[in-house]
């Protein structure tokens, strides 16, 4: 996945010199996850730069400088180092073109490495992605496998909207056999990762692969559960998601971040209002408790693992 | 990017002890050693009209929010000096970044009144052309729009374009995290960027003492490694002088700066606050007695610039100018309300079709019902 990442914005940027990639660390060092390697050194300081450490900063000059004609991609060095920066996203980023009638563009595109698994120490394992699927104007997506990684990274950086795109950082280290470059279903577009009758178990970047893995195990249950990847939160691909309900008739919902108010809300309503006939149990929601997340040896016991997410499929079908 | 090498010498950044004054308070004028004047005739008179328009379009704004013909709106009364005298100092290919008071700066940039009066009326939330008149949508999130403006000069620095930036912004906004960090980014940078504060005393209520214990807003620069210029900011010529010097050196690659232009807010904050709670009558009192224009026409006078002639000429086109307002904004229609789903994605998301076909069906029931 890092490197599906890494090899889509040196793809980017020798694609078109208006890219140019800036944020805490990202230059000398390549980043943190090493995502903006060899950038700097490839093409110059003036295309991949390092920044003062402000994140408000950071995205508040990225709408200058595509303003100017620029195409930023600026990275946030963890998800909970975002919130500095909302003011700027929700105010300005995502409500400039309209607020201007149409005639600004803001082709603006804010790496985020979220959610937690990787034993980090506090701030750094946030799911705050639900923030801003709320806001008007922002593109919203997230892989879940490295081949979107590099596929949905390269069709932001094009978009003339600007995209928040949640990079999956217990992710970053998947493994995926796929040729660079590679093109996958755009945004906007669900994906049916595996497919099945029983029920479907939907989800986004760090969960798609632990849905695979509760399929698995799912079938020594005698279980076929079918995963759709929702892949792109805001647009949101109601069409994919409601033929896969109407097949299955059972819908969970899966991703890290709490579920009061969290995107699953989002998913049960749409299925809800498109596709209630077809339910044979409610939609449920699994995601980790509504409390801030914890310390990092007591994470394993907040996030969804294949057990509770086999445990909501288990109490929808017994429904 | 390259940073800036440290300065040689801080002191050297620290705004001179007392403002810059190029015009006293009697209207006479005296230059400043680092801060020349390069201004004709032409310029006297243009600094002027630009005032004397700025005064009519703002007396007619207010007339409209008394008139409920606009929701609310803020005036500029007593800034017109630092506001005209600033932003007479850039090039047509130069921007500025304005707060929600700027009508000044943006007559003197060209910008229609009427478009940013818009704003104010609720018919759309900006109806000016950022891209075409260089002058960003008006930010009424305080210091916000000096991270645009830092991003912008960042962007020409890398291009290598001849281009400065303005950003305008209030007392109260030097306290807020975002124009911290927009002076930060653009020194770091060497930024083509100019901040220019007017300090008009108070942040609706709360005066400035308040806000910083900093010696004055201009040292703050010194901060940054910038220097920092403080001006008399209803002395029209002393807020060129020294603004025509950050521009210069902006441009010849020398970075960013920061102007405290000491000014005082005549009016209201909005047409929505009341001024009385906080301030005395004494006080205000003795602004009005400093009043930028009735300087400026004291000198023009003396030096033959300002004749009945001229002054005719100018209150017609500033009478039409705001018999053309009252036009275009009183009992205005809003657009179609088809148009709110236009504009915020280039690719909208399919639900936007789906609200938009609920919206018209709301509207074709409410024309049925009516």
């Amino acid at each position: 996945m890092a490197q599906a990442l890494n090899t889509a914005l040196h793809d980017a940027m020798g694609a078109d010199d208006r890219v140019v990639v800036f944020g805490e660390d990202v230059g000398k060092l390549g980043g943190v996850f090493r995502i903006t390697d060899k950038l700097q050194q490839r093409f110059g300081e003036k295309r991949c730069f390092d920044t003062p450490l402000a994140e408000s900063g950071i995205v508040g000059s990225a709408i200058g400088m595509a303003l100017y004609g620029f195409k930023p991609v600026v990275e946030m060095q963890f998800d909970g180092f975002t919130y500095p920066a909302f003011e700027q996203i929700v105010s300005h980023l995502a409500k400039m073109r309209n607020r201007s009638r149409g005639r600004v563009q803001l082709p603006v595109v804010i790496r985020i490495p979220f959610g937690g698994g990787i034993g980090a120490v506090e701030h750094h394992s946030e799911s705050p992605e639900a923030y801003f699927t709320h806001v008007a104007g922002l593109k919203v997506v997230s892989p879940g496998i490295p081949s979107d990684g590099y596929s949905l990274l390269r069709e932001s950086i094009a978009s003339p909207d600007p995209v928040l795109f949640f990079e999956p950082k217990r992710r970053y280290w998947l493994k995926e056999d796929a040729d660079l470059p590679v093109t996958t279903e755009p945004i906007g577009t669900a994906v049916v990762r595996r497919q099945g009758t029983t029920a479907t178990l939907f989800a986004y970047g760090p969960m798609v692969r632990t849905c695979l893995e509760a399929a698995q195990a799912g079938e020594s249950e005698g279980w076929e559960l079918e995963v759709v990847d929702l892949r792109s939160l805001n647009p949101f691909d109601a069409e994919t998601v409601v033929a896969s309900v109407r097949k299955t008739g059972h819908a969970v919902v899966v991703h890290e971040a709490q579920v009061f108010s969290g995107f699953g809300a989002e998913v049960a309503a749409q299925v809800a209002e498109r596709a209630f006939y077809s339910l044979e149990a409610p939609v449920l929601r699994v995601g980790g408790f509504d409390i801030p997340y914890p310390a990092a040896k007591l994470e394993e016991f907040h996030l969804p693992d294949v057990d509770r997410i086999l445990d909501a499929v288990d109490r929808s079908l017994a429904f | 990017m390259v940073t800036a090498p440290l300065p040689p010498d801080p002191a050297a950044l620290l705004p001179p002890p007392e403002p810059v004054q190029v015009l006293d308070d009697s209207g006479t004028l005296h230059e400043v050693d680092g801060f020349p004047l390069d201004l004709k005739d032409e310029d006297f008179r243009n600094l002027y009209r630009y005032m004397v328009l700025a005064r009519r379009v703002d007396k007619q704004a207010i007339n409209l929010q008394r008139q409920g013909q606009l929701g609310v709106y803020a005036s500029l009364l007593g800034q017109e000096a630092a506001q005209v005298g600033g932003a007479y100092a850039l090039d047509e290919q130069d921007w500025v970044f304005p707060s929600y008071r700027e009508m000044g700066a943006a007559l003197v940039r060209g910008v229609d009144p009427s478009a940013i009066l818009h704003l104010f009326r609720g018919t759309w939330l900006s109806d000016h052309d950022p891209m075409a008149t260089h002058f960003g949508l008006l930010s009424i999130p305080i210091a916000t729009q000096a991270l645009h403006a830092a991003g912008y000069a960042m962007g020409a620095k890398l291009d290598g374009k001849d281009l400065v930036v303005m950003s305008y912004f209030g007392d109260g906004a030097t306290s807020e995290g975002d124009a911290h960090e927009a002076m930060n980014f653009a020194a770091v940078y060497d930024a083509p960027c100019v901040f220019f504060v007017q300090n008009n005393q108070y942040a609706i209520s709360v005066p400035l003492s308040k806000q910083t214990k900093a010696p004055t807003i201009a040292h703050k620069a010194v901060g940054y490694g910038m220097p920092g210029y403080r001006c008399d900011g209803n002395d029209v010529l002393a807020s060129y002088a020294v603004a025509r010097k950050a521009v210069d050196r902006a441009r010849a690659g020398e970075g960013p700066c920061l102007i405290e232009a000491v000014t005082y807010r005549m009016e209201a904050h909005t047409t929505a606050d009341d001024p009385t709670r906080y301030r005395t009558p004494e006080e205000l009192a003795r602004w009005k007695a400093r009043d930028p224009i009735a300087r400026f026409e004291t000198f023009l006078t003396a030096e033959g610039l300002l004749d009945d002639v001229f002054r005719a000429e100018i209150d017609e086109e500033a009478k039409a100018y705001a018999a053309r307002i009252r036009a275009e904004l009183y009992d205005a229609p809003h657009g179609d309300p088809l148009e709110l789903f236009e504009h915020v994605y280039v690719d909208p998301p399919a639900s936007y079709a789906e609200q938009r076909e609920q919206l018209r069906r709301e509207l074709a029931a409410n024309e049925a019902g009516a």
